[in-house]
């Protein structure tokens, strides 16, 4: 198969899905060395998922995420600066440190949060498609979730509500076949979570999450559906989770068969490499690439070391437009 | 006696009436992995049946916890992190709660749902709610969340004998913290009796869950300074137990309520107000809330942690109270 896309295109796909493996790599080792406070979900081995699906997106087009939450706004188009800031809790994240690994959010960039409580990007997602639609705008709002999440009520509502009111949104569930220590086939009955496309009369489409021109391919004629106003679609990537649930937690929990090699073996970023090698990218382009992004995580890495943490009184911005007050007893003590 | 964990605890007391009858039966996400301890070898011992992993679907299994209690199984439910049952608040506050009372008596729902607070970790807001006082606001629901393994483990088995839903707090905080627990398959803490757990004189601290541990480590700095706390667990929110709570302040006059929980109609909130209403001719100052401020918590570690109600905070309050320094409202 030949790579989609001009010659741009093509490699900025790699580049992103460069980005993020490269990303988190230094995370997941600063984590482990004690740098990066709370749990870190990383997104290895689904880069193609998240990348293929956002290069058929505009910028102001919307997207929802989750907890896995690293890879989609690099994919999205995201600089590393404030992402990087964020693992830290340094006050120049994107979320200002309230957030963290599981909230990396760039609303500037579209998104409307990568929300830690499975599932419940669902309904958001229907939400900002109802709201394109009420605006007049020709905007679309993609939906990332898991295989897990697919359980979730909130989930199917959300599908629901976007089928019922032909909404310009699109549910990608990224099936990388564990939510937790829980195989799909334990956790989601029938066959495929695309399968469930049918009950709400909507196209359920199932593509290999390791390629990331099917992926976009897939999108993008979903993209395409919403914006003619004809309705949501369901999108399945088929892909794998490389690391651990939550990395340097101690023991893997994840119940992986003899097919993780098979898994490994179709590495994304490798495979998408191999294509632009075949049709004729220059091996010296590629490399260039890799080493511009080393770069720029190194430079990522020392903004977030030199930035400061939130100042106390931050701890009390952000729940209403005006900052609370703060308890005396509180002030005094912290 | 054994000297355990907390979370040896609820292992020991789930496993004993596991054993002991066989409706009791569980279900959560990812338990039989056993993630945090509290399945150890439950799979081996009593089957897949009766241990079953659930898909993430909160409103669904514990909603069927409901369901199969009604007709006679006594499950044990855990739902991970207690940020985790809001997608289910809609059966447990309109099924589970209120079953028995719209069908005049007819319905029973002995189930036990477990939630682990966990929180002081840079988890960020979506996984760090200590939400008990919610669910104290929703008449139905009785509310555990004791403090030390031993309380864990004896009000853990009454849960799973009574005939109504309980709800188990469990603070991460106190995970691992041991004590001496009695092996005996019988051992049981009534649900609704609080405990005495630093006896004084000055003040009485009525801590709850992991604030319990930080009001014990200012009784202990303050004894220094010649101020006496009387250290109250009250253990079970609903039914509170009021007389332990009220015969303690009657006898020392000043009340600290500490609470991790956020403070708007928080346990401390209720329990203020019922001490200022029963028995307010006691009173020598104002009662004092020790809370989680109204706000979120933040991912960031350094502005998380002194929201939490700390040993400072405690010792301050306390100080101001005796009239060591000049008392300003908080
Ligand atoms: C409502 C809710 N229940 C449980 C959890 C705990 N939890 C976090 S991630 C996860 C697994 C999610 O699986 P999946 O949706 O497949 O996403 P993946 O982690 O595989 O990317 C679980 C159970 C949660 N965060 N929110
Ligand atoms: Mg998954």
């Amino acid at each position: 198969m030949t790579a989609i896309g001009d010659n741009d295109r093509r490699l900025e796909k790699y580049r992103r899905m460069q980005r993020i493996r490269q990303f988190e790599t230094k995370a997941e080792s600063i984590h482990a060395a004690g740098e990066i406070p709370g749990a870190l979900h990383t997104y290895a081995g689904m880069e193609a998922s998240g990348v293929g699906a956002c290069m058929a997106l505009r910028d102001d087009d919307y997207m929802v995420g989750t907890h896995r939450s690293h890879g989609h706004p690099i994919a999205k188009g995201s600089t590393l600066r404030p992402l990087m800031a964020e693992l830290l809790g340094k006050a120049t994240g994107v979320c200002k440190g309230k957030g963290g690994s599981m909230h990396l959010s760039d609303f500037a960039m579209g998104s409307l949060g990568e929300t830690s409580i499975v599932g419940s990007g669902g309904p958001v997602a229907a939400g900002a498609a109802l709201g394109a639609k009420l605006q007049g705008l020709d905007r679309v709002a993609l939906c990332f979730f898991g295989d897990g999440a697919s359980s979730e009520g909130a989930i199917h509502e959300g599908m629901n509500l976007a089928a019922v009111w032909k909404l310009p949104a699109i549910f990608v569930c990224e099936n990388n076949r564990f939510g937790m220590s829980t195989p799909t086939s334990a956790a989601v009955a029938g066959v495929n979570v695309a399968d469930r496309a049918h009950g709400y009369g909507i196209p359920g489409v199932i593509v290999d999450g390791q390629d990331v021109d099917a992926v976009e391919e897939a999108v993008r004629e979903a993209v395409d559906r919403a914006r003619a106003g004809k309705g949501p679609t369901l999108i399945e990537t088929k892909t794998y989770r490389y690391r651990d649930h939550a990395v340097n937690m101690g023991r893997d929990l994840t119940p992986r068969g003899p097919e993780h090699d098979d898994w490994v073996a179709r590495d994304p970023i490798t495979l998408y490499r191999a294509r632009l090698l075949a049709d004729g990218v220059a091996e010296g382009d590629l490399d260039a690439i890799d080493a511009a992004i080393a770069e720029e995580v190194t430079d990522s890495l020392n903004f977030a070391r030199e930035s400061a943490y939130p100042v106390f009184e931050e701890a009390f911005d952000h729940v209403f437009v005006d900052r609370l007050p703060i308890p005396d007893d509180v002030l005094a003590h912290a | 006696m054994a000297k355990i964990t907390f979370l040896e605890a609820i292992q020991q007391a789930q496993a004993e009436e596991l054993e002991r009858d066989p409706r009791v039966f569980m279900m959560g996400e990812d338990i039989r992995c056993n993630v945090f301890g509290t399945t150890t070898g439950f799979v081996e011992r009593f089957g897949e049946e009766r241990i079953r992993d659930t898909p993430i679907s909160e409103n669904g299994f514990i909603g069927a916890a409901g369901g199969a209690a009604m007709v006679g199984m006594r499950p044990i439910v855990d739902a991970t992190l207690s940020s985790f049952l809001y997608p289910a608040m809609d059966q447990i506050c309109s099924i589970i709660a209120k079953s028995r009372y719209i069908y005049g008596g007819q319905a029973k729902l002995p189930l036990v749902l477990r939630s682990c607070m966990f929180y002081g970790n840079s988890n960020a807001a979506q996984h760090s709610d200590r939400p008990y006082p919610m669910f104290m606001n929703m008449p139905g629901l009785k509310i555990i969340c004791p403090s030390d393994a031993a309380d864990m483990k004896g009000l853990l088995k009454s849960a799973i004998r009574d005939d109504d839903p309980v709800m188990s707090f469990e603070d991460g905080t106190c995970w691992m913290n041991k004590a001496e627990v009695p092996d005996d398959p019988d051992f049981l803490i009534p649900i609704g009796k609080g405990d005495i757990k630093r006896e004084g004189t000055d003040i009485t601290v009525v801590a709850i869950a992991g604030g319990v541990n930080v009001a014990l480590k200012a009784a202990k700095q303050l004894a220094g300074e010649g101020i006496s706390l009387e250290v109250i667990d009250p253990r079970t929110l609903v039914p509170l137990d009021r007389d332990l709570i009220l015969r303690s302040v009657r006898k020392t006059g000043r009340a600290i309520c500490v609470d991790p929980a956020n403070r708007t109609c928080s346990a401390a909130s209720e329990i203020a107000a019922t001490i200022v209403e029963e028995a307010f001719e006691a009173l020598r100052a104002p009662v004092v809330r020790i809370t989680t401020p109204d706000t979120h918590l933040p991912f960031s570690p350094l502005i998380e942690k002194p929201l939490y109600p700390s040993v400072e905070r405690i010792v301050s309050a306390a100080r101001r109270l005796v009239g060591a320094v000049e008392f300003q409202s908080a």
